[in-house]
């Protein structure tokens, strides 16, 4: 359970954004979160909250975009989305492959503010 | 008047201080020659018992040292200490991983220079280390057989992010009835051509071609060094 210091590092984050930009009031953070990150999306929600405990964040709310795992297919010589993250096979042909493009990310991706 | 909502765009990645660490870490174990391994598996599953073993066989022929992560107590580091290698205890409290900045102070005032291995053996944990680099090479995770074969595919991030997996504690298999060719399959469902050894540390099977191993991984990064060093000598800008 790691989603608490990961909320934290993401308040702290977004706060470095609004700071840099001349003190804006945050309304929500917009993540962008693989299903790869070892991140868990309900958990990584209640210790958000947690976290905008006493700081200008408070009340704040998180929206997290789930990002699906892609693989590189050598076979269609294209990338494909993962069978599932039991299987790491192509999608469409079936071709094992643990070559992932996508799926790993953890990344602030957009903060709607308020002046 | 109502205040109006704008939405500003960022991309920060959230784990960018442990990112920034690690790579800052993998440079200065490239440039020391230390070839970097860490162990990951969930508690119990043998990581301390083929370390010792590891240290005490790979001494004889490199210099060794380990750092070894906990919530609490000093008994790993006790134990691997028979080994008569250098380690040292990371002690994380409520921290379920390691993290690239407290294996950064665990080595304050090592001499890197001084080392051929340097392994590091995480938290207990199958779930939080998958996503913390810590600058290693070479990142293993252990199933032992008693814990039955579908591990891999009940933590699928872990596996993925590893580069070898060790089935230990191979000398039970027959007593748990442990299924080697499901074991294996579900391996390369999750990480397709993954590496995959036995081992057990108590009777020694697979230790020979596990040390092997990584004698061959830490020769072909080298060489790798060695080339990088070579085409810059030849080429400095």
């Amino acid at each position: 359970m790691h989603e608490l210091s990961i909320a934290m590092s993401i308040v702290d984050l977004a706060q470095e954004e609004a700071d840099r930009r001349g003190g804006v009031q945050i309304k929500a953070v917009h993540l962008r979160l693989g299903l790869l990150s070892g991140v868990v999306k309900d958990a990584l929600l209640s210790s958000y909250e947690m976290a905008c405990e006493d700081t200008p964040l408070q009340g704040s709310r998180l929206v997290v975009e789930e990002v699906p795992v892609l693989i590189f297919c050598r076979q269609c010589d294209a990338q494909r989305p993962v069978h599932s993250t039991q299987m790491f096979c192509c999608s469409e042909c079936g071709t094992p492959t643990g070559e992932v493009v996508q799926g790993k990310e953890l990344l602030v991706v957009g903060l709607e503010v308020e002046d | 008047m109502s205040p109006k909502t704008r939405m500003i765009e960022v991309r920060q990645n959230v784990l960018k201080q442990n990112d920034v660490v690690a790579r800052a870490l993998r440079e200065r174990f490239h440039e020391a020659g230390v070839f970097v391994v860490s162990l990951v598996s969930s508690p119990g599953a043998g990581k301390t018992a083929l370390l010792e073993k590891t240290l005490t066989l790979l001494r004889q022929q490199f210099r060794v040292a380990a750092l070894v992560g906990d919530l609490a107590t000093e008994n790993d580091a006790a134990r691997l200490a028979r080994s008569q290698a250098p380690v040292k205890q990371i002690i994380t409290g409520t921290v379920c991983h390691l993290e690239a900045a407290m294996v950064q102070s665990a080595l304050e005032g090592w001499n890197l220079d001084e080392l051929d291995f340097l392994f590091i053996e995480n938290v207990g944990n199958l779930v939080c280390p998958s996503s913390y680099d810590l600058g290693e090479d070479l990142r293993l995770v252990l199933m032992s057989v008693t814990e039955g074969e579908d591990k891999p595919l009940k933590y699928p991030t872990i596996f993925n992010s590893a580069d070898v997996a060790l089935i230990a504690k191979i000398d039970l298999a027959a007593a748990v009835e442990f299924n080697a060719v499901v074991a294996n399959r579900n391996i390369q469902a999750v990480r397709p051509e993954m590496t995959v050894l036995d081992v057990s540390a108590k009777s020694g099977e697979g230790v020979e071609k596990f040390l092997d191993f990584l004698r061959s991984r830490r020769n072909a990064a080298r060489a790798v060094a060695a080339s990088q060093r070579a085409k810059a000598f030849a080429a400095p800008d």
